[in-house]
């Protein structure tokens, strides 16, 4: 897929750049010419949203930055003075933070297509195990970006995932002062977190970019989960990708909107709207609503250290999904059985969120063991048995066959 | 599919039974209209000034507004008043400013471009004088509250966009204060209320009816001095809710209109290989859908 480009310079200013710098070639070869399978459906387009998300949250993020001041004492008033002083500051502010909410829903439905169509399977694991990557730099600038406005949320989310750190044996607590600069969370704290959230979106960007080469060199999946044969099965990227990605985008945009013109706070807690106060422990400590399926791990399991490393497997266990599910088909609509197991694990995910957000109390810290030991068991159990003894169905001889009988199919 | 359906019907049983599991709650906070509720929601004026006077005539004595200037009155989409009108109840408040050329501090009328002064020097201070317990500032007091309603409500707010739990228990705790219950102990120095959380509460029932008095004409009673102040706190909290929900629609109507434009670019693009099988399979036999 990433042979030779085919772009042919038409003016005379092009050709001698071309020939020096082949620049506008490989936008040519990456963005235009680029061979697209012709089935991809619009699960497929939320790889660009999470580009769009991206540059959106680091364009809204560079302006905001001009008007805080990372300072314990002054970041609560800083954000304020945002909203209530600088000039659309609330309209920046509330892109931001609803910007975040909004970047890992489309990164949760990215993935989530990726393991329905098997998308992380030869030879795509190097593409696959790059976005878990970019997925924990985004869970970390998230994380981080939480604690700038310095609320109560802020200032108690960074007390207890820090202090997930102290849990390591013998160095942990020299551990968790090194992190803080400090004996508790505070304003060495704040500055440093402020200093990784401006990095890491960056450092997100340039694994962006690796995800991206991995993905113009092995091709995309598609529903079918068969590599395309020819241009038969294929369509360029531009017009087709470009103009149906854009639709994507715009009904994403939509979304979005909504959140930030009438429920700008709904994602977020009231209780980051009270100045942080070290003396004042909030009744519930909860992270933002993308941690809590982690969070409902953690707090599963009665051992600090058990507990965290769960939570680390949680996440580290995807690195190791190309490997877990052998099976040589990689669509789910050729794994009937594979698919229900899916949607199971989609349900389990969902309730480990819902349990996350409540006490861990009663019933509902046994439901979050029974769905912990679920969601591991879906990666170690089922994955590998299902790879040996599910009975898959045909596959298409070709994507074009196979985008032919879906019509079919209703 | 019908397997796929049965499980989501699983799944939303077990969810829906969840909420059984927790602690039975207490009596939850009771809806309130409000103006500025909704996609076209609006700051009442004439409820923003009346609630400005509660809180000044009432609430000031001990509660703090530090993020507010006094600009912001007659600023667009707040209390309506005009600039000479905000600069007058400016001049009102003593501020204290300097130092001046000989090193000292000094009082001065305050101006339109000064903060509420506090009613304390410091929290120590407040402190002091409301025993032992810190009255919050309450600038973004009306954002900073909540109440729980447990369940999958929160679902159903994503649709009717019901964001107004903040001040719904503002109105519900001023309101709240009752005899306790037999037994039920308040702390020394605390009273009951139905609605805080842990239903001891510092500050005294502040509102009784005929305590402050309206010039427009609005019942003095202490239901609406509570749903007046309320509504004055919630725009002191959120100054340009107005303007993000005019600006909302101006971007929902234009995202649409691009959505539409988009969707038959995109129908029309596609339709030179969707509309030709031909297309993708090159043999007649494929042809016939």
């Amino acid at each position: 897929m990433s042979g030779h480009s085919t772009y042919q310079p038409q003016n005379a200013f092009m050709k001698w750049m071309e020939a020096r710098l082949p620049i506008a070639g490989l936008v040519h070869s990456s963005f235009i010419a680029y061979p697209t399978p012709r089935n991809l459906n619009y699960w497929w387009t939320f790889g660009g949203i999470l580009s769009f998300m991206l540059a959106a949250q680091i364009i809204t993020g560079i302006v905001l930055v001009m008007h805080y001041t990372p300072h314990e004492t002054m970041a609560f008033n800083s954000v304020e003075h945002i909203m209530r002083d600088v000039n659309f500051g609330w309209l920046l502010r509330y892109l931001h933070s609803n910007g975040a909410s909004m970047f890992f829903i489309a990164v949760y439905i990215h993935m989530f297509r990726g393991m329905y169509y098997g998308s992380y399977k030869a030879p795509r694991e190097v593409l696959w195990i790059l976005g878990v990557i970019i997925y924990l730099l985004m869970m970390a600038t998230g994380f981080l970006g939480y604690t700038l406005p310095w609320g109560q949320m802020s200032f108690w989310g960074a007390t207890v995932i820090t202090n997930f750190f102290s849990a390591i044996p013998v160095v942990g607590e020299t551990v968790v002062t090194w992190l803080w600069g400090g004996y508790s969370v505070g304003n060495p704290t704040l500055q440093r977190f402020f200093s990784l959230h401006y990095l890491l979106p960056f450092v997100i960007a340039g694994v962006v970019v690796l995800h991206v080469w991995a993905l113009h060199v092995v091709g995309q999946n598609n529903p079918a989960g068969i590599e395309p044969k020819g241009d038969r099965d294929t369509v360029p990227f531009t017009p087709y990708a470009t103009v149906k990605d854009a639709f994507g985008m715009v009904c994403f945009m939509l979304f979005f909107a909504y959140f930030v013109f009438y429920l700008p706070n709904y994602l977020g807690h009231a209780d980051n709207y009270i100045p942080a106060n070290p003396a004042v422990t909030p009744a519930h400590i909860v992270p933002e609503w993308y941690y809590l399926p982690f969070y409902a791990i953690l707090r599963a399991i009665p051992n600090k250290l058990l507990g965290v490393i769960a939570l680390f497997a949680s996440i580290g266990i995807l690195v190791f999904l190309p490997w877990l599910d052998s099976s040589k088909v990689r669509s789910a609509r050729y794994r009937p059985l594979f698919r229900q197991f899916f949607w199971i694990f989609v349900a389990v995910c969902l309730g480990l969120g819902y349990l996350g957000a409540k006490p861990a109390e009663g019933g509902y810290v046994i439901a979050s063991q029974i769905l912990t030991f679920y969601y591991f068991a879906h990666f170690l159990i089922i994955l590998p048995l299902l790879s040996r003894f599910e009975k898959t169905r045909p596959l298409p001889n070709s994507i074009s066959e196979s985008v032919l009988k879906a019509p079919a199919k209703h | 599919m019908t397997m796929q359906r049965s499980l989501l019907a699983f799944a939303l049983m077990i969810g829906l039974a969840a909420p059984a599991l927790a602690a039975e709650q207490g009596e939850l906070p009771p809806k309130q209209k409000w103006s500025f509720a909704g996609p076209f929601g609006k700051y009442d004026r004439g409820q923003l000034q009346r609630g400005f006077k509660v809180y000044r005539e009432v609430c000031q004595a001990c509660h703090s507004l530090s993020l507010l200037s006094f600009r912001n009155l007659a600023e667009p989409g707040g209390p309506g008043f005009t600039v000479p009108q905000a600069a007058a109840i400016a001049a009102e408040y003593k501020v204290q400013d300097g130092p001046n050329d000989a090193g000292e501090m000094f009082e001065r009328a305050g101006r339109l471009a000064d903060r509420f002064p506090k009613p304390f020097p410091n929290d120590n201070a407040a402190r002091a004088a409301n025993n032992g317990a810190l009255p919050p500032d309450l600038s973004v007091i009306a954002k900073a509250r909540t109440y729980e309603r447990g369940g999958f409500w929160f679902l159903l707010d994503l649709v009717t966009q019901y964001v107004e739990q903040g001040p719904d228990y503002i109105v519900a705790v001023l309101t709240g204060y009752a005899d306790a219950p037999k037994d039920f102990k308040v702390p020394e120095g605390n009273h009951y209320n139905k609605f805080f959380p842990g239903h001891a509460i510092g500050m005294p029932n502040p509102l009784s009816d005929g305590q402050v008095t309206y010039d427009d004409g609005a019942p003095q009673t202490a239901q609406q001095y509570a749903k007046d102040v309320t509504g004055f706190l919630m725009w002191a909290a959120e100054p340009h809710l107005e303007a993000r929900k005019r600006l909302g629609m101006q971007v929902m109507i234009f995202l649409l209109v691009l959505a539409g434009l988009m969707y038959f670019t995109k129908k029309k693009v596609w339709a030179a290989v969707k509309g030709r099988p031909e297309m993708l399979e090159g043999k007649p036999s494929a042809t016939k859908h």
